[in-house]
């Protein structure tokens, strides 16, 4: 199967999505390069699976324009869009044999019926699941049905593929197999693919780029390891990975550098465009860096409150003067033990100055 | 250049430029018309009558059909302005030229496609603009459906708020109404004071509310029987509730006076035996009393049922363990519980009781109702529609106001319990007393039951009832008798022509309901649209509207121009169609919430059309509602009698009313033996619908557990 000639981009122009009072999706604009696969990713009730229903037309927007392929297709009902989804429940029809569900979209699309029953054997195969034509839906497993939505879905060669939370169904372990699945696929032939999660190791795990929503609005997008490295706001900071949130003091040295006092220490470190003064300062866990205090008065000194031994790393509880830190120790060798005191010091790529939220802007 | 929109444009044109504008007396089929076709008067195309006989005013509609074609632009939105301003100019010309012209004969074939042209390319133009996700399809159902109940609900009940306003002679007098609304007639109080009656209106609420009482009294006997006791023949008793589906409701009025009338099996037995002389004193109010408490009270059971099976064992078992004992769990906890279900049941039944025709019709001797009333204002020798009307207003009040306290106050205070999670308790046994008390009630009572339907089966076997009980098929003879002739079968027997007409009839409506009300179903369920619980309201109103409101709202609304129906077999399925379309619509609605949405949102990202789709995913799965719509619309097009009575014609008698003529005449014995085959015959049709229409293909391989939502979240 050969699809990368369809592949094709998405793009949202100021798009707003309403019912009634009740705001969907605010003003969201974004692109979605042609071959990429892009998450939307964010809590339940952030507006991320509307953006992806907007995109499959089974929404249609109040204001702004979407486009597929450069196509305006603000108006287009999703029957003609040449996009297709796998929903969370997977969707099969339970009427149904496997086969016929992967050749209902060739079917009604007006197939002949020897070529489309070769197409959807092909997209079986494709997905290994050879032999499994005669089952009903209500027979296979919760990861063979996933699949089936995924073959069905993909024997149209769509212009653009959707994912709606493809994973919430599966337990744990298969959930980490079948994302790689979904991502190799991808790959393999070159599908744009829009992902919506709330998981977002998942989102880590496969995105070209991810989209974080917030509030129906977007919060920030970049790839994973911007989004990691430089979270734009606490919202960001906090929602992947886990973060430290505490307050520091800026002071600008240059038109890219600052100095950042927490505590007694002070860091040199990007003030990315944010203000003098009092501001917000995210710390991943795994920056921190606990050493013994031998007596001598450390510039960030801490107590440890609490102590994990988790096998590969472990966890820490840190009282200290900028607030309770949460901290990732790979020293799992020389434990710090509950009482402890420690002086702290910081990675530089672990600690970022974080704006306000979006949801906190609307409403100063 | 869209081909739908042109498609429907050149329809409109076609059936403008030479299909007949107006009815055809003999009938479109009977083809007499070609005759003078194109240039006559009578069969004459819209363009032909605008151009060559006068009729200047159907000249614009070539201009709002012309319009769409003109469209150059590609743009959807752009197109949408003129396909709105077309649809809906044109739809409403012709409104208007029909009503306000006039001299014409009624719409026919020509003018009805023409319209639904308009329709179609307005609700285009909607779709065009965006709105219902731009789907054409539901667009369009919408838009036939709103224009159908309109014109089929909406404009017959709004003539009879006119017609109330007018005087005999059809001229406008509403100085008349006050006079007619406040007669003593209506609501004279003189049963309080002396032997005189009282007011048709108190007659019929003091009927409705002790009907009301009684069924739910029994009802609910029932339903503690068999979900609260170890009562054995619980399944017979289940079978209760299947009658008054397959039973005309005036059959038991029918079989009372077989057992209670002057000649009746009582009476008679009575006269034997004590020397009671026989008496009429069961036409009035005990008969009708009598009758509709015996065809209501498995409505009540019905919902019952489904009350006390509701209500959640942990409840009673809680109340248990607070040390409260039998007696005081049922009467604190048990039955407050199923206050909204009795509420429920009682509003039922008054409604029912309000609406019934029938065994008012058989049984009322000199005890009025409004349906009766209503009845005789028209055909009686009154000849008063304006009474009629004013009439069913005050019936249609009542039993608006009914179900309005129904839905508003109730729709909401449910106290079922039912949750979900696995609620493994169990039922405390009902109190001895309360358990006595329910055999005692409802025993007698299904016994009686059984009494009453034994006698329509077996009343039409005896010569004469009440005289000469000798066996004989005198009755089945002179209705169905059939003489092989050289010339192949004659249907000899009187009800032939009456039977054969209710089946077609019947045939002919059932799917046209299923169709109406699962496309209203799919929409109610499926689509989400501004407007919609005025969409719901209008779809649902004919339901609570009493069929005799609905037989003269029709006369009113269809005896002239420009929609003139009067006399055919097309009013009569009709009035079928849009009385018995809120019935598939809650069946609809009610399968068609089990089925995930995703379903049919897969099949649209596939590619599938929304026609496609209710095609191939949603029919497939919504078997169960189909032949619950097909039963259903099939057998009460069979049974019903209230609204048919006044549409009737020599040509188009159905059974229901030849069978009130028969009883009339006091000619019982063709009467029962006719409501048996009835009977017969809708159980024969209801298993064959069943088997044709199958059994849903998911449980192909029996194995358990096939959920239609895909898979359970």
């Amino acid at each position: 199967m050969k699809l990368d000639a369809r592949s094709a981009s998405v793009e949202f122009r100021r798009v707003s999505k309403a019912y009634g009072s009740v705001v969907a999706v605010r003003d969201v604009s974004f692109t979605v390069a042609a071959g990429t696969l892009v998450t939307l990713l964010g809590p339940s009730g952030c507006g991320k699976t509307t953006t992806l229903r907007l995109i499959a037309g089974l929404e249609m927007a109040t204001s702004g324009q979407i486009f597929i392929g450069g196509d305006d297709v603000t108006r287009v009902p999703a029957t003609d869009r040449d996009v297709s989804m796998v929903f969370q429940s997977y969707a099969l029809f339970p009427h149904m044999t496997v086969l016929e569900n992967v050749c209902y979209g060739l079917r009604v699309g007006g197939r002949p019926r020897d070529q489309a029953l070769a197409a959807a054997r092909e997209g079986l195969a494709l997905l290994g699941l050879a032999g499994f034509d005669d089952r009903l839906p209500g027979e296979l497993s919760g990861g063979q049905q996933q699949r089936v939505a995924v073959a069905r879905a993909l024997v149209l060669e769509p212009r653009v593929l959707l994912f709606d939370e493809p994973l919430s169904n599966l337990d744990a372990k298969l959930r980490r197999r079948v994302r790689q699945e979904i991502r190799d696929l991808q790959q393999k032939l070159a599908l744009s693919v829009v992902y919506v999660t709330h998981d977002q190791e998942e989102a880590l795990a496969v995105s070209d780029q991810i989209i974080v929503m917030d509030n129906a609005a977007i919060a920030q997008q970049g790839t994973p390891t911007e989004l990691y490295r430089a979270p734009a706001s606490r919202f960001v900071a906090d929602f992947i990975g886990d973060a430290n949130l505490v307050r520091g003091t800026l002071r600008r040295t240059d038109d890219r550098l600052a100095d950042l006092r927490l505590g007694g220490l002070t860091l040199a470190l990007a003030h990315r465009g944010i203000a003098d003064g009092e501001v917000d300062v995210a710390i991943r866990p795994e920056a921190v860096r606990l050493r013994a205090a031998d007596g001598a008065e450390a510039p960030l000194a801490g107590t440890i409150l609490k102590a994990a031994y988790l096998g590969s790393h472990m966890e820490y509880t840190v009282g200290s003067l900028i607030g309770e830190l949460f901290v990732v120790d790979g020293g799992v060798a020389s434990p710090l033990a509950v009482g402890a005191k420690v002086s702290i010091a910081f990675d530089d790529h672990g600690v970022t100055v974080v704006g306000p939220d979006a949801g906190k802007r609307e409403a100063t | 250049m869209d081909r739908v929109v042109v498609g429907w444009a050149a329809a409109g044109v076609i059936a403008y430029a030479f299909l007949p504008w107006y009815g055809i007396e003999d009938g479109l089929f009977s083809l007499g018309w070609l005759r003078g076709y194109p240039a006559s008067r009578a069969a004459g195309s819209g363009l032909v009558q605008a151009l060559f006989h006068g009729r200047v005013s159907l000249l614009p509609v070539a201009l709002f059909l012309a319009a769409p074609l003109m469209i150059r632009t590609a743009r959807a939105e752009a197109r949408s302005w003129p396909l709105l301003a077309a649809g809906a100019g044109g739809a409403v010309w012709i409104a208007i030229q029909g009503f306000a012209v006039g001299g014409q004969p009624g719409i026919g074939v020509g003018a009805l496609i023409v319209a639904a042209a308009f329709v179609m390319l307005f609700c285009l133009g909607l779709a065009a603009r965006g709105a219902f996700n731009g789907d054409r399809f539901v667009s369009g159902g919408i838009g036939v459906v709103i224009a159908l109940v309109v014109v089929f609900v909406f404009y017959p009940v709004g003539r009879v708020l006119v017609g109330a306003l007018e005087d005999s002679s059809g001229a406008f007098a509403p100085g008349e109404f006050w006079s007619k609304l406040a007669s003593r007639e209506v609501w004279g109080l003189g049963c309080l004071v002396s032997s005189a009656g009282c007011g048709v209106a108190w007659n019929t609420l003091f009927l409705g509310v002790l009907v009301g009482l009684s069924t739910t009294a029994l009802g609910l006997a029932f339903a503690l029987i068999v979900t609260r006791t170890g009562f054995r023949a619980k399944k017979a008793l289940r079978i209760l509730t299947v009658l008054p589906i397959i039973t005309p409701p005036f059959v038991i009025g029918l079989a009372v006076i077989l057992l209670f009338g002057r000649a009746g099996a009582v009476t008679t037995f009575m006269e034997w035996a004590f020397g009671v002389p026989p008496t009429r004193w069961i036409y009035g109010l005990p008969g009708v009393w009598l009758a509709q408490v015996l065809a209501f009270t498995p409505i009540a059971f019905l919902v019952l049922i489904g009350v006390v099976e509701g209500i959640s064992p942990s409840m009673e078992e809680a109340a248990q363990t607070l040390r409260a004992d039998r007696w005081r769990t049922f009467w604190t906890v048990s039955l407050p519980l199923m206050r909204p279900g009795l509420a429920n049941a009682f509003l039922l039944g008054f409604i029912e009781s309000l609406a019934d025709f029938g065994n008012p019709l058989v049984l009322g001797g000199n005890f009025q109702v409004l349906s009766i009333s209503i009845f005789f204002a028209v055909v009686g020798a009154q000849h008063d529609r304006s009474r009629a009307a004013v009439l069913s207003i005050v019936l249609l009040v009542f039993t608006l106001g009914a179900f309005y306290a129904q839905r508003r106050w109730l729709g909401r205070r449910s106290y079922a319990t039912v949750t979900g999670k696995g609620d493994s308790g169990l039922h405390p046994p009902l109190p001895a007393l309360v358990r006595r008390l329910v055999y005692a009630t409802a025993l007698p009572w299904a016994a009686f039951t059984l009494v009453i339907y034994s006698m329509i089966l077996f009343g039409g076997f005896v010569e004469a009832w009440g005289r000469d009980h000798r066996f004989s098929l005198r009755h089945y003879a002179a209705a169905f008798a059939v003489d092989v002739t050289d010339f192949g079968l004659h249907w000899k027997g009187a009800a032939w022509n009456s039977f054969w007409t209710t089946v077609e009839i019947a045939a002919v409506s059932a799917p046209l309901t299923a169709a109406v009300g699962l496309l209203t179903a799919y929409l109610l369920v499926r689509q989400r649209f501004r407007g919609k619980e005025a969409f719901e309201f209008g779809t649902m109103l004919s339901f609570a509207i009493p069929g005799t409101v609905i037989g003269i709202s029709y006369i009113l609304a269809f005896n002239t121009p420009p929609i003139e129906l009067t006399g055919t077999g097309i009013i009569l399925v009709i009035c079928f169609v849009f009385r018995n379309m809120p019935v598939g619509v809650r069946a609809g609605i009610a399968s068609m919430t089990q089925i995930d949405r995703s379903l049919d949102e897969a099949s649209l990202t596939l590619g599938a059309r929304s026609l496609t789709t209710i095609r191939r995913v949603i029919l497939p799965l919504l078997r169960p509602a189909v032949v619950a719509a097909l039963v259903f619309s099939f057998v009460r097009a069979m049974t019903a009698i209230s609204a048919v009575i006044f549409l009737v014609s020599a040509n188009y008698d159905m059974a229901t009313s030849y069978i009130v003529g028969r009883v009339e005449n006091g000619d019982y014995g063709l009467a029962i033996a006719y409501c048996s085959v009835l009977i017969a015959f809708m159980v024969f049709v209801v298993l064959l619908i069943q088997l044709l229409v199958g059994r849903r293909r998911l449980g192909r391989r029996g194995q358990a557990g096939v959920s239609l939502e895909g898979i359970p979240a």
